[in-house]
């Protein structure tokens, strides 16, 4: 094909040392066109930023390409000398990261680093730097450029950052851009606004993108076509429309399956057991083996060669493409949960709960100003429901869970469980009401002291609150706990570390569990796990809630979770509840134009749903420093007069459900 | 010999110190995650080298630290006291030889005659200004000039020989142990590890062992006759004080951190755990220490205990005795002003695990402070601690050359290298200059601290966890 821009064959990449040698990439070929947008998808771990970082030549020092090719047009990459290589990075081809953050420095302004870019890479306007910088600035959608250009990267969102990033990476005008998970740490509205200015630059100057990331939503919304990469290689490759109607491995059917959304409530998730095979073996078999239920004898014999499917699809199986889609039950399964309603009953209620970090400056610390991170929330959850508490991250989310349970101390408000007020509660009474209710964190590496075996993490809660008798039937009680979640007895006697990340968030919730909690917080438990641990957690919670009727305090920023397990929904916004209602309501029929917004921002996977597409612009403002009136006028594409001068009354529609817009108020 | 054993302060320290140290490493052998880096520290090459170097000084300083008071063999039969008021070290009886041959004034290494000519009365009445010969350095020699040389070379060899067959022996009775552990053939053992296969890397400790062993050897042979670095003004032997100063770097170095590493732990965890008023108090604690110039303060209190000390000779048996006290008062001192820095570091990492998400775990759990302070900060902070003591030891024994130097260090009966430079500064302004005290405390210390620095680099990578991910 004369328009493929770059070709890369067999690449093999090893890291770490010869006699043992992790085969990170282990023989990649891919064909990337000009001008079209060619996303690698993968797990953690499956060699997706290997690939990207050895096309850049950009390995860690003890990474190193062992075999391969790769041509960028006619330029043979891995023969460049080194001197030409860095002509042709942030040249022809650009990189941004997945950390803006970490990817500028922090000591130089905005306009320098790009324009540092700008005279290295493009000689035509090396006389005329800062309007070429200032060109790039306005063409990546940052509003205000000229003051922009001067400032530092502190103070700029993060969203901001990416921008730049993009900004920078442009100015080399590169044939390719290469984007490792660029949105991975934005918000879903940021998201949003960053693939779609991808998508736009892509359009007027003609670049093709290589972009890497593990969501299968913002493949279906960007790409034009899909690379698998599963331990190392591709296995399966395919145009986007194809790749999301038909999957044709069993392992991205698998994946696909085991996405959480509304439609799949009241059932399993499908699960892929076990993991990501070790990379240093070298493999003689198929690679997902042991984690394919449709695996023939010919599997664990030869590994399988690649397979063309159409021009240029195709997959590493020994199955037919009609083979690995039978036996799979198609059909819907009608909603088996009676929907929630409301409830008389109340486990916990929440009313006026304030958090406010205050704001010391000079000698003396005085108080100049706040942080209001939580301010003013109601919530009511009944016994053995599921409230989701919804939410970009920075609004708060987190705090109120942590004041629920009395780990920041609330600044005023009442947190009644089982009609006691939590707040006014001495330290020794808090400390015995302490097993009604647990938390498990975002972090499962964060969550669990490195230096403790797991057996003594679990008994730890127990010991602390002198139930489960001695320390002999302690110990009994934690591998009955171990075993509920899934894993052998052995792990009692391990350290965390010895644990993939799925294993140590079932280590959270056994430690959760030891106590006997009625009433759970699960911070963003799943948001740092892969697609296929994910629904492994999901389904355990889902278990342990219909066993023992335990209630959870959900908090994400992942919707389709939340369609799938949660009862009722808040979306909260800089500290206060925007709207509530039963999953049904707010999902289907958002109210609130910050929810509606935030719905149509995440990238699903059928593109088609019939929801009017809300763009937010600009970023959430701080905390500290709020907007007057409605928090969320400045970025409302509906905001009247009204909202700038008044923050809206809360609007009761139902017994379920309570919105607080004007626009809602006045019908 | 031994009547009456004498424990004095320091050594009771020195022994506390050596038992927490196996304590520690007991402990540490049962959790992975302490076994691990030191697993590392003993695979690396240079980590064994210096540690085989280091075990030669604690060897040397330990002996050095069991102190008695020896009875007077009279054999003239009671002129004087039958039990000596003096105590003296077990190390001191093994070289007593070095300790007793005390020569006039000033000899250069290996002579046999002072450094300085004298009038010598000849038998037969004249006088002759002439270098007179040593009472013991070469005393054996009938011609000094014509035998020397052979002399020398032929101690020098046997010493040598002596040196190699021990370490020979050494070393076969380490690989048999070896072999019969891995329950492996000799030969195969001893073969692995001349090639330098073996996972601990035997070849270069051992060969670190022979050198130092054929050290030892070689000088024990030249020391018996001559005085291998010289002597003193009061012909005391240089070698002898070099070693017997060994004891003193070693103990300001490992002592000093005995008294600072409770408060700076105690102190750094409460204040980055508890914050608040908690905080602000230790903080200005440690700033307001902090700004009082570290030597002024040092110089007070010794002057002060110099005081003390010479209104109350009477409380103090020996001289020794006051030596040592003085010791322990600046090992405290100077634990007093150097605990901030510790304390200051474990504060900032304490502030950071208290917001970690396994003691927000256990705080929802209603577990106490003191447990958390204990079960998950403290061995959270234990690598930092390691590591900053064993980066502080280097530094600790160069403080005392440095105040004992300007005479606020320890007594100055006592031995030690700073002492040993501060007399050096005299004699540097004769002429011909005598060289070899400085040179002879350079030498040691510059052993020791280089070995100490060495090791804690082997150390700081093993534990620091940002330096192992990068492997």
């Amino acid at each position: 094909m004369t328009d493929t821009l770059l070709r890369v064959q067999g690449l093999k990449t090893r890291l770490g040392d010869d006699t043992n040698p992790v085969r990170a990439v282990d023989g990649v070929d891919l064909d990337i066109r000009r001008g079209e947008t060619f996303a690698l998808l993968g797990e953690s771990g499956c060699g997706k930023s290997m690939t990207a970082l050895s096309l850049m030549r950009l390995l860690p020092p003890s990474g190193r390409i062992v075999d391969g090719q790769a041509f960028l047009g006619e330029t043979s990459l891995f023969e460049l000398a080194e001197m030409d290589m860095r002509r042709e990075r942030g040249g022809r081809m650009g990189m941004i990261f997945q950390e803006p953050m970490t990817s500028l420095n922090a000591v130089r302004t905005i306009g320098d680093q790009i324009g540092e870019s700008v005279s290295f890479h493009d000689p035509e306007n090396r006389g005329r730097v800062s309007s070429r910088v200032l060109e790039l600035l306005k063409s990546v959608g940052i509003p205000d450029p000229e003051r922009r250009l001067n400032e530092y990267p502190h103070q700029l969102s993060g969203g901001m950052k990416q921008r730049v990033m993009i900004a920078i990476a442009l100015a080399g005008k590169p044939e390719l851009l290469i984007a490792d998970e660029p949105t991975t740490a934005l918000d879903v509205t940021i998201q949003a606004q960053v693939l779609a200015l991808l998508k736009g630059l892509q359009k007027r100057t003609g670049m093709a993108i290589l972009l890497i990331t593990h969501d299968l939503g913002v493949v279906s919304a960007v790409a034009d076509r899909v690379a698998v990469m599963y331990a190392g290689q591709v296995i399966e490759q395919a145009s986007t429309k194809h790749f999301i109607g038909t999957p044709a491995h069993p392992y991205s059917r698998k994946l696909f399956q085991s996405l959480p959304d509304s439609r799949k409530r009241g059932q399993r998730l499908t699960v892929i057991d076990g993991a990501v095979p070790k990379l240093t073996q070298q493999f003689n078999q198929c690679r997902f083996l042991e984690r394919c239920d449709k695996a023939l004898k010919i599997c664990a014999q030869v590994e399988p060669p690649w397979q063309s499917i159409r021009t240029g699809e195709g997959m590493r199986c020994h199955l037919e493409v009609a083979e690995t889609t039978e036996g799979e039950d198609q059909s819907d399964q009608a909603d088996e949960r009676p929907r929630f309603t409301g409830s008389n009953e109340v486990l916990l209620e929440t009313r006026g709960l304030k958090v406010h970090f205050p704001i010391r400056q000079g000698v003396f610390k005085r108080v100049v100003g706040a942080v209001k991170a939580v301010d003013g929330i109601d919530l009511v959850i009944a016994p053995g429901h599921t409230l989701a508490l919804v939410g970009e991250s920075g609004c708060g989310k987190t705090t109120v869970g942590k004041s629920i349970l009395q780990l920041i101390p609330p600044t005023e408000g009442s947190v009644r469980f089982e009609g006691a007020e939590l707040t006014r509660l001495s330290r020794g009474s808090m400390r015995r009401r302490r097993s009604d209710m647990q938390i498990i964190f975002q972090d499962p590496v964060a969550s669990m002291n490195p230096r403790m075996l797991v057996g003594d993490i679990i008994a730890e809660g127990m010991q602390a609150q002198g139930i489960g008798g001695n320390a002999k039937q302690r110990w009994t009680r934690v591998l009955e706990l171990l075993d509920h979640v899934g894993l052998s007895e052995e792990a009692a006697d391990l350290y965390p570390n010895e644990f993939s990340g799925g294993q140590r968030q079932r280590i959270c919730i056994a430690r959760a569990l030891a106590v006997d909690p009625r009433f759970i917080v699960c911070d963003e438990p799943t948001s740092a796990l892969d697609v296929s641990v994910q629904a492994q957690i999901l389904n355990l919670l889902l278990d342990l809630q219909e066993e023992r009727s335990i209630t959870y305090l959900f908090i994400t920023h992942n919707i389709s979770v939340v369609a799938y397990l949660a009862h009722e929904v808040a979306v909260m916004y800089l500290g206060r509840i925007v709207e509530r209602g039963t999953v049904e309501e707010v999902l289907d029929a958002p109210l609130h134009p910050y929810t509606q917004a935030l719905l149509s921002a995440v990238p699903t996977i059928d593109s088609d749903t019939g929801r009017e597409i809300t763009r937010l612009e600009g970023d959430m403002p701080s905390p500290a420093n709020p907007p007057a009136g409605c928090h969320f006028h400045p970025r409302c594409p509906r905001a009247v007069d009204a909202c700038r001068k008044a923050y809206p009354e809360t609007t009761h529609l139902s017994e379920t459900r309570q919105v607080s817009c004007f626009e809602v108020g006045e019908e | 010999m031994i009547s009456q054993l004498v424990i004095l302060w320091t050594d009771a320290l020195v022994f506390l110190l050596m038992l927490v140290a196996i304590l520690f490493g007991i402990y540490a052998s049962r959790k992975m995650h302490l076994r691990r880096p030191w697993r590392q520290v003993v695979r690396s090459r240079v980590g064994m080298g210096t540690l085989v170097v280091l075990g030669f000084y604690l060897a040397i300083a330990l002996l050095d630290s069991i102190h008695f008071r020896p009875v007077l063999e009279d054999s003239a039969g009671g002129n004087g006291t039958t039990q000596s008021a003096e105590v003296i070290s077990l190390f001191d009886e093994l070289v007593s030889g070095l300790r007793k041959r005390q020569e006039k004034t000033y000899s250069a290494p290996l002579a046999v005659q002072l450094y300085a000519k004298e009038n010598i009365e000849l038998p037969d009445g004249s006088v002759m200004r002439d270098y007179p010969r040593l009472r013991y350095g070469g005393a054996h020699l009938e011609n000094p000039e014509s035998e020397w040389s052979s002399d020398i070379l032929k101690l020098s060899g046997f010493g040598i020989l002596k040196g190699l067959l021990v370490s020979f022996i050494t070393a076969n009775i380490l690989i048999m142990l070896l072999a019969v552990r891995k329950s492996r053939s000799y030969g195969d053992e001893a073969r692995s590890i001349l090639k330098g296969h073996s996972e601990i890397p035997w070849r270069v400790t051992f060969l670190v062992l022979a050198c130092m062993l054929v050290l030892v050897f070689w000088s024990a042979e030249l020391s018996s006759k001559y005085h291998l670095l010289g002597t003193d003004k009061v012909g005391e032997d240089v070698f002898y004080q070099a070693l017997k100063s060994i004891r003193t770097g070693l103990l300001i170095g490992t002592l000093t951190t005995l008294v600072m590493l409770p408060a700076a732990i105690l102190l750094g965890i409460m204040a980055g755990y508890f914050r608040g008023w908690v905080d602000d108090v230790i903080q200005y604690t440690y700033t307001t220490l902090n700004s009082i110039p570290g030597v002024l303060l040092i110089a007070a209190a010794i002057l002060m205990l110099q005081i003390y000390m010479s209104n109350h000779a009477d409380e103090f048996n020996s001289l020794v005795e006051r030596a040592d006290l003085r010791l322990l008062f600046l090992c405290v001192i100077l634990g007093v002003t150097s605990w901030t820095g510790l304390c200051r570091l474990l504060r900032g990492e304490a502030l950071k695990l208290r917001e970690m998400d396994y003691v927000q775990a256990a705080t929802a759990f209603g577990v106490s402070h003191l447990q958390i302070i204990t079960r998950h900060i403290l061995p959270n902070v234990l690598h930092i601690v390691l590591i900053a003591v064993v980066l502080d030891f280097s530094g600790l024994v160069l403080a005392e050359a440095v105040l004992s130097y300007v005479n606020i260090g320890v007594d100055p009966t006592m031995n030690s290298w700073g002492n040993m430079i501060n007399s050096a500064r005299l004699e540097m302004a004769r002429e011909p200059i005598v060289w070899w005290s400085l040179a002879a405390a350079m030498i040691f210390m510059f052993t020791l601290v280089l070995s100490a620095n060495l090791l804690s680099d082997v150390v700081r990578d093993a534990f620091d966890p940002r330096l192992r991910s990068n492997r």
